[in-house]
């Protein structure tokens, strides 16, 4: 298992390092001087020189990767433009807030998804299998920026059950696990819960379909097990795949969530994201969207050796 | 012994690959309707699917005749009739924001949004199949250094790069566009490569090498027709995600600029307006999301349909 | 007589004379390489080296278990993929040099494959995938076209009905007709059969088989007949090539072989044979258990594990293919004169 481990790394580096390429030549690939936002407009020649040599812009591109990539290796991603803090700690804080909004939605999406999923595959082409398929259409096919308006239209604007914006009453920027918290939680949750439901419930129905054909199946039924053993068998072939899904379900919606967390003025990473586009903050849009990718490489590697280690029919050497 | 020339023989005479819809009804052959007239056969049966596709439909014929139906002008406003409610007398759909006419701008919307939502994917379907195909057809290291280059585009999460691309180009609907396909190119690769790898390994391929055609022809006449069904039949299932996307950058600002209606801009200037208006606030998105479940919908059913003994 | 007149032969169709061997294979080497756990290369022993002759005129069938290297060896011989080692004589030929490369080779040998479907483009029709290689060697499209119509009409499908034709409007026996017909377009005087009957029904597969004879009548054709079924080789063979992990153990006139033969793999491989008649009910089986690993061959006589002759030098000497009676070569050592074998004839050529 350490072996499988280790050989899953080796074959994520390259990845990484690919990664890594992409976010850096982001800056580059933005029009115009990357220095342009925070120099003054009648900046002289010999400023702007000196501001360049002073970011290391005057040097090659591949010099300039080199010395970035030393940098991010030892936790340095640069300094905000608009706030000048490090942009670690600003991503941190962030990516904080984004990971429980997505947590709580993966595992909304992950118990509706299964509860359909099963129904589903366990009675195909009844009513219940109807309603489950159009909801994984409905969940993959709906805008959800869209959905959070209408959720903030019913519960808040026209119930006015719920608030609709922010993540807690003060303002403040971090969210608390208490019952106010909470209250701030629930729209953008359910809202971002939908797309995984869609397709955890899509993914389970074929799952339980699939299992309930085979042979085995057949044979624990006819060696006289209760469908409640059946059904415990049924679960444990399907886990490791659902399970997988689940998993990177939450690595889309973290890297995804910028859309959602804008509707509900949510203080996590597409809220730091969308601040960083529009004040033009190139280093915090870098190091952001690396970290987010990142985790999402990383998360990937953690769902594979999981589902490997789940899965004794997946052969680790 | 020689066999008489058949009228039919005549016509077939040509290409090397003669379409199956261009064989000769006259009777000299054993009606076939080929693989594209199964497919058609089996969609129409589908009743989701054709309902799907005539949604589509009428969302095309507006979006192209738009500039010349709209009931009013979708550009000119009045300060004085702000946020009319739905089925008011003079607005149908009610007014905007800047007291526009909503059936008119939804209307001459679609075209945008259908616009920065289906090119993304037509370009990525192009560049993307070319890839692939041309992995999975030569293999070895070309294949690896495509297919791994590819890889890490999947370690980014498609919304978040689509936004981070789009961010770092700055808005406009090129640069939207321009970050969409980027989004779509390695998806379609990655299906491309792996029906190319599959249809390679066949019987019929190495038939064809047998017979002495170069690589070239083999590609054209014996690889092409029978990856490309597949790789539409995929890009197809994209357009949804790509409309939301797409109307998702411009909602952000990130896509088409004031004051040219397009969904997802509509969606965004009108979010102020949703404790005054809930309705016509909400009316973009319903656009989008109609849309969008019908591409969805009907790609299903196409690929249902070309699920033919293969 | 060509099926389609006025088609000027480019090729000189016959070089060396009726006793020319049309195709001569020596040393013919596969292995390919795999990767095992932990890293260490190794290496599948597809096609270990192998030598035989094919005779104008003849049919060869090419008998033996799964895995045996006959399919490894079709493909070598039509250079669908690259052998290691060894050389292919066409006609006294060296295959794949500038006096006979693949193309012009490739006109004259054809191939039949198992599986009647995947060897048909599903998106052509019949008529096109039978037009398809006269096209690409610059017959004008239509008397491709008249030329399949031909050879469709020879296989036993009428043209008016099957033409237009999509493979998966047909059944399986249909289907392996057009395969054959496709294998005729370009002409050829060598056809290689890989398990070209084997997935079809008992009575269906008389009827190619019957064909087959018919055709090579007809065009005076030379076959390869691979297959796993005895009876099948038996009925349709001149002589017949035994395999065993990438070698051939026994090679004759069919009636030798299959009637005496003098490989023990041989035997056990006749014995495990389902017999019709009720009097001679098949023994005991002779051939226990799967063949070996073929990245690991046993050493000396790949077949001594389950040989019910192996002696102790049997597992040290690998058995060379040598002649023990006429057109009739063997590889054991147990019929070997001077092998060291306790049942070895004495003297030399005592067969």
């Amino acid at each position: 298992m350490l072996l499988y481990i280790l050989k899953r790394l080796v074959a994520v580096t390259p990845v990484a390092f690919g990664v890594s390429i992409v976010c850096f030549l982001l800056v580059h690939l933005a029009p115009g001087d990357p220095l342009s936002a925070i120099l003054p407009a009648d900046a002289t020649q010999q400023t702007i020189d000196d501001m360049r040599a002073a970011y290391g812009f005057d040097k090659p591109l591949p010099v300039q990767y080199l010395i970035w990539l030393w940098h991010v290796l030892h936790g340095d991603l640069g300094v905000s433009i608009a706030t000048g803090r490090p942009v670690l700690g600003e991503v941190s804080r962030a990516v904080v807030n984004s990971l429980i909004l997505a947590s709580v939605a993966t595992a909304l999406g992950f118990t509706f998804g299964v509860l359909f999923g099963f129904v589903a595959g366990y009675r195909r082409n009844s009513l219940a299998d109807r309603v489950a398929s159009a909801l994984s259409v409905f969940g993959v096919s709906v805008p959800h920026y869209w959905l959070g308006m209408v959720m903030v239209i019913v519960f808040s604007a026209t119930l006015g059950w719920l608030p609709p914006t922010g993540a807690g009453p003060d303002g403040s920027g971090n969210w608390r696990p208490d019952f106010d918290h909470l209250r701030y939680l629930i729209l953008p949750a359910v809202t971002m819960s939908v797309i995984p439901t869609g397709i955890i419930a899509r993914t389970v129905r074929a799952l339980v379909a699939d299992i309930l054909a085979q042979d085995f199946v057949e044979a624990l039924r006819a060696k006289g097990m209760d469908e409640l053993g059946v059904f415990k068998h049924v679960v444990r072939n399907a886990a490791p795949t659902a399970l997988a899904i689940m998993g990177l379900q939450l690595g889309y919606l973290l890297g995804g969530s910028i859309l959602i967390e804008t509707v509900f003025a949510w203080p996590g990473t597409g809220f730091l994201l969308n601040a960083a586009i529009f004040q033009r903050d190139l280093p915090l849009l870098q190091g952001s969207i690396l970290v987010l990718a990142m985790f999402f490489v990383l998360l990937n590697l953690v769902v594979d050796v999981m589902q490997t280690a789940l899965d004794p029919r997946i052969e680790r050497a | 012994m020689s066999v008489p020339v058949t009228a039919a023989s005549v016509a077939l005479d040509g290409g090397v690959v003669t379409a199956p819809e261009a064989l000769p009804e006259s009777g000299a052959f054993v009606a076939s309707r080929g693989f594209w007239g199964h497919v058609v056969h089996r969609l129409v049966r589908d009743p989701v699917a054709v309902a799907a596709g005539a949604v589509i439909l009428i969302v095309i014929v507006i979006a192209c005749l738009s500039p010349w139906i709209t009931p009013m002008d979708p550009y000119k406003g009045s300060m004085l009739r702000r946020l009319k409610p739905v089925a008011d007398a003079t607005y149908w759909l009610g007014s905007d924001e800047l007291g526009r006419d909503m059936i008119s701008r939804l209307m001459l919307g679609s075209r945008l949004s259908l616009f920065i939502g289906v090119t993304p994917v037509v370009i990525a379907f192009v560049i993307g199949s070319a890839i692939g195909i041309l992995a999975g057809y030569v293999g070895g290291w070309t294949n690896t250094i495509l297919m791994r280059t590819i890889d890490v585009f999947f370690a980014f999460p498609s919304v978040l790069l689509a936004i981070a691309l789009s961010g770092a180009l700055g808005a406009g609907i090129f640069n939207s566009i321009v970050s969409l396909t980027c989004v779509f190119v390695p998806q379609i690769a990655r299906v491309a490569e792996s029906v190319t790898t599959g249809i390679r390994k066949r019987d019929y391929i190495d038939a064809a090498k047998l017979s002495g055609a170069s690589p070239l022809t083999i590609m054209r006449v014996q690889v092409l027709g029978n990856v490309l069904g597949p790789i539409f039949v995929y890009s197809t299932s994209l357009i949804s995600v790509s409309m939301i996307l797409a109307s998702g950058l411009s909602f952000l600002g990130l896509g088409v600029r004031p004051p040219e209606p397009e969904w997802g801009l509509m969606l965004n200037t009108l979010r102020t307006a949703i404790y005054v208006n809930p309705v016509v606030a909400a009316l973009p998105g319903l656009c989008i999301f109609i849309v969008s479940i019908s591409f969805n919908i009907f790609s299903d059913g196409l690929r249902n349909a070309m699920e033919i003994r293969q | 007589m060509s099926v389609i007149p006025d088609t000027p032969d480019p090729f000189i169709r016959d070089r060396g004379g009726p006793a020319q061997p049309l195709l001569s294979v020596s040393g013919l080497f596969k292995h390919f390489p795999v990767r095992k756990s932990g890293g260490k290369k190794q290496v599948v022993r597809a096609v270990d080296g192998v030598d035989f002759e094919v005779l104008k005129g003849e049919t060869l069938g090419i008998v033996g278990e799964s895995g045996c290297g006959k399919s490894t060896t079709a493909k070598l011989l039509m250079g669908l993929i690259e052998r290691d080692t060894g050389t292919l004589l066409y006609d006294g030929q060296p295959v794949g040099e500038r006096s006979m490369p693949w193309r012009a080779y490739r006109r004259q040998v054809q191939m039949v494959f198992q599986d009647s479907y995947a060897s048909l483009n599903p998106r052509m029709t019949v008529e096109q995938s039978i037009a398809f290689g006269p096209k690409v060697n610059g017959v004008p499209g239509r008397q491709a076209v008249e030329r399949a119509r031909a050879l469709l009409a020879r296989v036993g499908l009428e043209p008016k009905r099957f033409a237009g034709r999509y493979p998966h409007e047909i059944s399986g026996g249909q289907r392996q007709r057009v395969n054959i017909a496709r294998s005729l377009a370009l002409e050829p005087r060598l056809v290689l059969l890989d398990e070209a009957v084997s997935a079809l029904d008992k009575s269906v597969e008389a009827q190619v088989l019957n064909l087959l004879l018919d055709l090579k009548q007809e065009f005076g054709l030379t076959y390869i007949f691979i297959s796993h079924d005895l009876n099948v080789v038996r009925f349709i063979s001149d002589r017949v090539m035994v395999m065993y992990l990438g070698r051939v153990s026994e090679i004759g006139p069919s009636d030798a072989v299959l009637a005496a033969p003098m490989h023990p793999y041989t035997r056990a491989l006749l014995a495990s044979m389902p017999s019709l008649d009720p009097n001679n009910r098949t023994q005991a089986a002779l051939l226990a258990g799967d063949p070996p690993n073929p990245i690991d061959p046993p050493s000396g006589c790949r077949f001594h594990p389950r040989c019910s002759l192996a002696e102790p030098v049997c597992s040290q000497i690998e058995p060379p293919l040598e002649t023990i009676a006429p057109l009739h070569r063997v590889a054991c050592l147990a019929r070997q004169p001077g092998s060291g074998h306790s049942a070895a004839p004495a003297g030399a050529l005592a067969a």
